[in-house]
């Protein structure tokens, strides 16, 4: 295991070199001039020549880019050309802010997913599998920003129940320690502003699970039944033990692996339907961080916004991988 | 009991006049019976209908602005005039949902297209030389993935600038390493099979045995990944349009029409329920296709 881990990670090497190497030619990619494209035709000639200075463009592209590099080592994110403050000191509120939603989000997905593969499984060919596995079905091919769309008007427009946008009241704002609002708020203990958060939470989170929700539910539903046709689940069956417990314990334990794998890639889907999820909801994410960066022509911080989330991607799959090995005693690695 | 009555028969007279049975009719075989998978290409025959006859079906064209008596007919709720509505330019919505659908499959189509070609190539290329060549693709498959994929068509989109074309071109490229995987682990297997080995013995070119054995042989996998990958491709397209990163008003694009109708969550919502419900029914229909064509192709496939 102790290799294997270690093996693992030094194949990330190249691949983190790689996603370095794309995000920098993002922004030489850009046609014609970056810094006349970045600040726009009506700038002056010195305006330009001090970005390409910044920017460092006038230098030989394997030096600029051994530049960036050095940079990213000493955690230098480069400069917000629209709030000329650097990234890596106003990127952490976004992240947190899109951390707190994947993570809401995947609890939603992981509770009812796995709860109505189970059931599904437990009585197959209900009426309550089929039902639940067209609704897997349909939310497999969800687009979620109309979903998020939908939730918006029926709950928010039309019956006011959780509000359109925002993770927290405008009039009573939470002050952020971590920014991780639900955790600062018990930390603080204003029960008042938690309940505000979470309903703040809800709607977001619903259409951000939406998605892995329903491939959670089909998989652990194809992976229970298979479990329930063993040998060793009719033995636990035919010596009298209660169904709830031959499915919640004896069952799940050896259907889980599949879903864990399952859980982990979503995880980090969950990063990139998170961008289409925060825009519809004001979500001060780091998706939103990015689109908005994006009108803006702020390439720094579209480049760092993009390496911070593929970072984080392939982080959650190295510890998939790795659990999925800690998990499961029969996989062996060479 | 029919299906008793039937086996009973000993003489099939047909059975000696068919061809012998191919992979290809067996797999059609597999699909007619599953129902869902017929639900799935019901739903997509019907989308290009509606996408190559849109002028004839459609009521009205994409930019008629209807005018009543008074004034335009804006955003007007759906009647048995107008059946999803108007929009605020007094567009009829039902008329440019229907050209919507040559947008998104057109897209989806090309965009798939493109990075089955590109991807297949490039498997080949990695599976059959190995080597320093499979190191260095393998190597930028990884990269590629290591991005999430709408992430990496957002930064593709901001740096060519937006539009429609840049958008499909981005859908390729972050597909490109999907069919690349599945092409190359396809030609490493092929590659030991014996008659490969027998087609090298009798000094066949490499060209050859790649484009008429190896990828021939890789069809299948591609078919299945290809529609489910239609299926994504659409939900991306409109997913950049509704962003704003791809195609732009007045384009009938299903993901721009909703980005143009949330100002009217209030007002219009029906303005943005129909765009919607046209993509999830499309992707609906293209996974459903999918997960039919994996079952009757590649039962191995199944995730």
């Amino acid at each position: 295991m102790f290799a294997y881990t270690i093996r693992r990670i030094l194949m990330l090497i190249p691949v983190l070199f790689g996603m370095t190497l794309i995000v920098f030619l993002l922004i030489r990619a850009i046609p014609g001039d970056p810094a006349q494209v970045i600040l726009g035709q009506q700038a002056t000639q010195e305006a330009v020549a001090a970005l390409r200075d910044s920017l460092g463009l006038d230098e030989a592209w394997y030096t600029q880019y051994f530049l960036y590099i050095g940079d990213l080592f000493t955690g230098d994110l480069g400069e917000s050309i629209r709030t000329n403050s650097p990234i890596n000191e106003e990127i952490w509120p976004y992240f947190a802010a899109t951390l707190e939603l994947s993570l809401f989000a995947m609890i939603i997905a992981i509770v009812v997913g796995v709860n109505a593969g189970i059931i599904s499984a437990w009585f197959q060919n209900s009426w309550f599998d089929y039902i639940a596995m067209l609704l897997a079905l349909i939310g497999v091919s969800m687009p979620i920003f109309w979903l998020g769309l939908m939730e918006q008007w029926a709950f928010a427009v039309e019956f006011e129940i959780f509000p359109t946008s925002g993770r927290e009241s405008i009039l009573n704002p939470v002050d952020p320690i971590t920014h991780l609002f639900i955790i600062d708020t018990i930390i603080q203990g204003r029960f008042d502003q938690l309940a505000v958060v979470l309903k703040h939470l809800i709607l977001p989170g619903v259409a951000l699970a939406t998605i892995p929700m329903a491939i959670i539910a089909r998989m652990t539903r194809s992976s229970m039944l298979e479990v329930m046709r063993s040998d060793y689940i009719r033995t636990a069956r035919a010596k009298g033990l209660r169904m709830f417990w031959v499915v919640y314990k004896h069952s799940l334990k050896n259907a889980f692996v599949p879903v864990l794998t399952v859980i982990g890639l979503q995880m980090g889907l969950l990063l990139g339907g998170a961008i289409l999820t925060e825009t519809i909801f004001s979500w001060p994410g780091i998706g939103r961080y990015i689109y908005d960066a994006i009108g803006f022509r702020d390439y720094p911080v579209i480049q760092s916004g993009i390496l911070v989330v593929a970072f984080v991607f392939v982080m959650i799959n190295l510890l998939v991988d790795l659990l999925y090995a800690a998990i499961d005693p029969r996989i062996k690695y060479q | 009991m029919a299906e008793l009555a039937r086996n009973d028969n000993p003489i099939q007279p047909n059975q000696q006049d068919e061809k012998p049975a191919s992979p290809w009719r067996d797999a059609w075989r597999n699909f007619r019976k599953n129902k869902l998978a017929l639900i799935g290409l019901g739903i997509v025959t019907f989308f290009i209908i509606l996408a190559v006859f849109a002028p004839v079906i459609a009521p009205e064209g994409i930019d008629d602005q209807k005018i009543s008596t008074e004034n335009y007919a804006k955003l007007e709720s759906p009647s048995s005039e107008y059946w999803f509505g108007t929009d605020d330019f007094g567009r009829d919505i039902l008329s440019r949902v229907i050209y919507g659908a040559r947008i998104s499959l057109t897209v989806g189509f090309f965009a798939v297209m493109g990075s089955v070609i590109v991807g297949s190539i490039l498997g080949i290329v990695a599976g059959y030389y190995g080597r320093w060549v499979d190191t260095i693709i393998s190597r930028i498959f990884d990269i590629m993935l290591a991005f999430p994929s709408i992430l990496l068509a957002i930064a593709i989109v901001a740096v060519l600038g937006p539009s429609l074309k840049n958008a499909l071109i981005a859908i390729a490229i972050i597909n490109i390493p999907n069919f690349g995987r599945l092409v190359r682990s396809k030609v490493l297997s092929i590659k030991e099979e014996e008659y490969i080995m027998a087609a090298k013995a009798v000094g066949m070119k490499d060209s050859r045995i790649l484009f008429q054995h190896i990828l021939p042989n890789s069809f299948a996998p591609i078919i299945v990944q290809g529609t489910l990958a239609i299926a994504t491709a659409i939900i991306e397209t409109a997913a950049l349009g509704f962003l704003g990163l791809g195609a732009k008003a007045p384009t009938p694009e299903w993901g721009t029409m909703l980005a143009d109708s949330r100002q009217f969550i209030t007002d219009a919502p029906y303005t943005m329920i129909f765009p919607g419900l046209a993509i999830m029914l499309t992707v609906l229909g293209f996974n459903l296709m999918g997960d039919g064509l994996r079952d009757a192709l590649d039962p191995k496939m199944k995730s």
